[in-house]
């Protein structure tokens, strides 16, 4: 049950993007296409869940037993790191032009505030090995729902006529703003 | 040497031009207090990792400077969390929470590693990173006066605005973050343009 309220939280309530300003950078850089937003979206499922498995693991298993506790940091941003150059190296080989979509922004998922703020953020709620998934899974969740909404709202306002000095990041950025206000509305719809 | 100075918090600003590291920007800036002390530590992380990846920077191979450079600012933002806990008042604490740790992901740091510390000597290193972090401190200073001024008639948890003055309560909240950065990005970007459209300078 508990679980379950993780998972709703993480997906809904703590929205990652819309309220934990976590993941930010890629919502408004790779929002332009519905289909690339849902490629980037899986991307970031898969190394979520993983990264907080293997974090959970070597947090528990490793620092905890040799007393370096504070050197989370530096581990959980390796982990990251070489679990995200494997799922470029899957994606390249899998779909070249996802993996061409994407671009720049596929390494950049090491550098993707979300996923090693999923990671810290179940170290320090104390979650187990499962829950920490189950928190990954949501939270990644939470953000490929928000990336391929904001999409789905600038692939139908493209060629709306907005002043020109609020094209491009400024519109973008209050559609964000509007979409958090609906967020909003989760907000006390579950509490832990 | 002004000039680089300079260039981080005008010509370059990381977060009005580049448009880089937006999450610690819209997160953390519900005051201005928040919005200085996280400058702060970005701004100290930023520093002494540009001057240690300048040093290394005939020692550290090519093919794997990424690793290395992460490695680097990881170890800095350790050490900026640490004696943040041990030294900076317990509400400034909790306020930045998880970002202090999420330094380390700021694609400002490594940005400047791989752009700039990477290929200069150690003094412009040290001053690029004074000026990136002095134009990202800036940018959240005004953005986190902004919102706490509209949502808290406060600046520095002191009351500037008459009680009449009526608060906007979405402006402490995430949405507020939003909007805020939207309005003043447009106004730079009017302001860069010259002024060819109109366009009012206020907040919804």
């Amino acid at each position: 049950m508990r679980t379950m309220l993780v998972f709703w939280s993480a997906v809904l309530v703590n929205n990652f993007v819309m309220s934990r300003f976590l993941g930010v950078c890629p919502f408004l850089g790779v929002s332009k296409k519905v289909n690339t937003a849902l490629g980037m979206g899986a991307a970031v499922t898969f190394v979520m869940a993983i990264a907080s498995a293997a974090a959970y693991m070597v947090y528990n298993y490793a620092l905890i037993p040799l007393h370096v506790e504070f050197l989370y940091n530096i581990a959980f941003i390796l982990i990251i790191a070489s679990l995200v150059q494997l799922v470029e190296m899957f994606i390249k080989k899998s779909s070249p032009s996802l993996y061409k979509a994407l671009g720049v922004y596929l390494p950049l998922i090491t550098t993707n505030c979300a996923v090693l703020g999923v990671t810290v953020l179940n170290k320090e709620a104390g979650y187990g090995l499962f829950t920490s998934i189950i928190n990954g899974v949501g939270a990644a969740l939470g953000f490929t729902l928000a990336i391929t909404l904001l999409a789905g709202i600038r692939e139908r306002t493209a060629r709306n006529d907005v002043p020109p000095c609020f094209q491009d990041f400024p519109i973008t950025l209050i559609t964000a703003g509007l979409m958090s206000i609906a967020f909003l509305g989760f907000s006390n719809l579950i509490k832990l | 040497m002004i000039k680089i100075v300079k260039n981080g918090i005008i010509n370059e600003n990381p977060t009005f031009v580049q448009v880089i590291g937006m999450c610690p920007l819209l997160a953390v800036t519900t005051s201005a207090i928040n919005g200085l002390g996280m400058g702060a530590a970005t701004t100290a992380v930023l520093m002494c990792s540009n001057v240690a990846i300048s040093l290394l920077r005939r020692v550290i191979p090519e093919k794997a400077r990424i690793p290395a450079y992460i490695v680097i600012i990881a170890s800095f933002v350790t050490m900026v969390d640490l004696l943040m806990q041990a030294f900076a008042p317990p509400a400034l604490n909790k306020a930045l929470g998880i970002f202090i740790p999420l330094i380390v992901v700021n694609c400002i740091i490594l940005a400047r590693a791989e752009s700039f510390a990477g290929k200069n000597r150690v003094l412009p290193s040290l001053l690029d990173g004074l000026g990136m972090g002095l134009g990202f401190t800036g940018a959240l200073f005004i953005i986190g006066s902004i919102r706490e001024l509209l949502g808290a008639g406060a600046l520095f948890d002191r009351a500037v605005l008459p009680e009449a003055f009526p608060r906007t309560i979405i402006m402490i909240l995430p949405p507020g973050a939003f909007f805020t950065l939207a309005f003043l990005m447009a106004g730079f970007k009017y302001l860069r343009s010259g002024g060819k459209s109109k366009q009012e300078g206020g907040e919804t």
